[in-house]
């Protein structure tokens, strides 16, 4: 569960969120709106990579400003563009590089980069430079370094944003299959089939909150 | 671009340990200067060759890496030969060869991060002076990764601004690629945090 308690946010004299103030239990929630709307602002207090200037959020009752280090361990992040995401040279020691942080051992750390390579079909670049990969593949293999790590929870900031209709189809897919927690930044409405809530945001505030039958047509009103 | 030689082969060269192949490097680099003969060297050439066909390293690209310094050697060869002795020529180039060819085989063999383990390793003495061994290796490993990434990114404005007209505007070149490298780091950072990475973790095992 994660609770934001009366969160407001500011960059500077401009305010990016106002006052929101919600609970999130479902297993699929996607969050809507225009561009700086607030959404991916919002997306990045769930699991501390920015602290609410007023307010707080809480995930499994951990709190994001005290308890930050925890709250990653249970809050995974898909960034949209995967270049920004991948850090090592090669496919294989990015999905490890997580592993590492957690300081677990070489044989650990082995058997699981395994399993997830040939979970999500990547065992044949296991051995490619990153910069050598396909957008596609690029967005498999940040995905993939995400989930090894077993989040109970994984933001996606619009993961599917900078992808073909094939690589997009394979990450909905992967992302319709997944047992955890998914919150989904998105502006693909298409892909919002399925999910239980919406969060539609505006100018910094939750302007809407329903499912998908309710909030996209108040989401289109919006951009009419 | 390519950065990086790294050739994967199950091959008992790929599977020695990289602290071990980097030492050998050394120790090597001092070896090939202390023998006198350059008889004594052909063999330690043949045993490098040897060593290359074992670990089954791709012959197209270890010529094309030899290719500059060939030039190199030729003339560091004729060098010496006109102004000292053919011996000493043939004995220079027999030590850069064997260098050479040892570099190249370590490179091909072994992963960028067991190569960074390794530094990390040699690294950790510096701690006492406040160095900090994770950090340096986690830059050098950005650094491997980045590198023919901004080359691509710089690319891409080139063709932009070369479609305006602009492809010779050092500034139409060098700003775009600053603020994308600037936005790149911040999403980076964020990246890095959200996977747990934490600099003053004590070092383990791995």
């Amino acid at each position: 569960m994660i609770e934001v308690s009366n969160v407001s946010h500011r960059f500077g004299e401009r305010v990016v969120l106002k006052d929101i103030d919600l609970t999130i239990t479902e297993r699929r929630v996607a969050i809507i709106g225009s561009n700086g709307s607030g959404k991916s602002t919002f997306v990045r207090l769930l699991n501390g990579l920015l602290l609410p200037e007023r307010g707080s959020v809480r995930v499994a009752g951990l709190d994001t400003r005290k308890d930050a280090k925890a709250v990653r361990r249970k809050v995974g992040f898909v960034f949209q563009d995967p270049d920004s995401q991948i850090v090592m040279p090669l496919v294989e020691e990015d999905i490890a590089f997580g592993l590492k942080n957690l300081r677990l051992d070489r044989q650990r750390i082995a058997r699981k980069v395994d399993a997830v390579l040939g979970r999500y079909g990547l065992e044949p670049l296991r051995h490619q430079a990153t910069h050598t990969l396909s957008g596609g593949e690029k967005q498999l293999l940040a995905l993939s370094s995400v989930l090894v790590l077993e989040p109970e929870i994984i933001v996606f900031d619009e993961p599917t944003t900078l992808l073909d209709l094939r690589n997009k189809r394979r990450i909905l897919t992967i992302l319709d299959e997944l047992p955890q927690t998914a919150i989904v930044v998105s502006h693909d409405l298409d892909m919002l089939d399925g999910f239980e809530r919406v969060l539609v945001f505006d100018d910094g505030r939750v302007v809407m909150d329903g499912p998908p039958t309710a909030a996209i047509p108040h989401y289109l009103g919006l951009m009419a | 671009m390519t950065l990086g030689l790294y050739v994967h082969r199950e091959t008992p060269i790929h599977r020695v340990p990289a602290a071990v192949k980097v030492l050998t490097l050394v120790a090597a680099g001092v070896g090939v200067f202390l023998v006198p003969n350059p008889l004594w060297l052909v063999p330690a050439l043949a045993a490098v060759v040897g060593l290359m066909v074992l670990a089954r390293v791709p012959l197209g690209e270890t010529l094309r890496q030899l290719r500059p310094v060939a030039v190199l050697i030729v003339v560091i060869f004729l060098v010496h030969g006109w102004f000292t002795s053919w011996t000493l020529g043939f004995l220079v180039v027999l030590r850069f060869a064997v260098l050479l060819l040892l570099a190249l085989l370590v490179t091909f063999t072994t992963r960028i991060s067991e190569m960074i383990e390794v530094l990390e390793r040699g690294f950790r003495p510096l701690a006492v002076f406040g160095v900090n061994p994770e950090k340096l290796s986690l830059m050098l490993s950005l650094t491997l990764r980045f590198i023919p990434l901004l080359f691509e990114k710089f690319q891409e404005i080139r063709e932009a601004q070369r479609a305006r007209g602009l492809d010779r505007n050092i500034l139409a070149l060098l700003m775009p690629l600053l603020i994308k490298t600037l936005k790149m780091a911040g999403d980076l950072t964020d990246a890095i945090d959200a996977r747990g990475y934490d600099p003053d973790r004590k070092p383990t095992d791995r």
